[in-house]
């Protein structure tokens, strides 16, 4: 049971620690937005089910911060990307190539 | 409770990603980067305190981890009222 308990926590820790990658390693906002908080909620809610699996009387307070957390990480990312487009920051897009001015082959066009 | 290796090695993490929130905390480039940043920490802290109630084996950091959580959710609502801004 112990064991069981010990997967179920490593791999939440693992989550929110690649959330928080996805936190550096993003190259805009509403990237960051999406890797936070996604990644985080799933791997926090992991490691309370884990904490749950080892001390099995605690299942009421720890079945509270589920659902609470289940609750406000959700509208609390909608309404922080809802300001922030409203405040007017634009999507980052990927670079195209076919803006690129120079001709390296030496024909005229 | 004791923890053995893999909870050490999970306690390792959930430490190394609130160092990676703190430091893009830092170096953000503008507000809303910080904000998001210490919204998800206050997610990962939530779970944390958690691990640290089965540490010293105390039902009461469960309770601080709700109230935490809930304090979180209203500095974050509130800091994106005034990002928004403009509009009462």
């Amino acid at each position: 049971m112990r064991l069981i308990a010990d997967v179920i926590l490593l791999l939440g820790a693992i989550f929110c620690f690649l959330g928080a990658l996805g936190l550096i390693r993003m190259p805009d906002i509403y990237n960051r937005i999406q890797a936070g908080t996604k990644a985080a909620t799933l791997g926090s809610i992991a490691i309370i089910l884990g904490v749950g699996l080892l001390y099995p009387e605690w299942w009421t307070k720890l079945l509270c911060i589920i659902g609470f957390l289940l609750f406000t990480s959700p509208v609390s990312s909608s309404v922080l990307s809802r300001a922030v487009y409203l405040s007017g920051i634009k999507p980052w897009t990927k670079p195209s190539k076919q803006q690129k001015p120079l001709n390296t082959s030496g024909e005229k066009t | 409770m004791t923890f053995n290796l893999l909870e050490q090695i999970a306690v390792g993490f959930i430490g190394a990603a609130l160092l990676l929130g703190l430091i893009r905390l830092i170096i953000g480039p503008d507000a809303p980067d910080r904000v998001i940043s210490a919204d998800t920490m206050s997610v990962t802290i939530t779970a944390g305190l958690t691990v640290f109630a089965a540490y010293f084996n105390s039902p009461l950091f469960l309770d601080v981890a709700l109230v935490y959580g809930a304090i979180s959710f209203i500095g974050i609502i509130a800091i994106s009222r005034v990002i928004e801004g403009g509009r009462s």
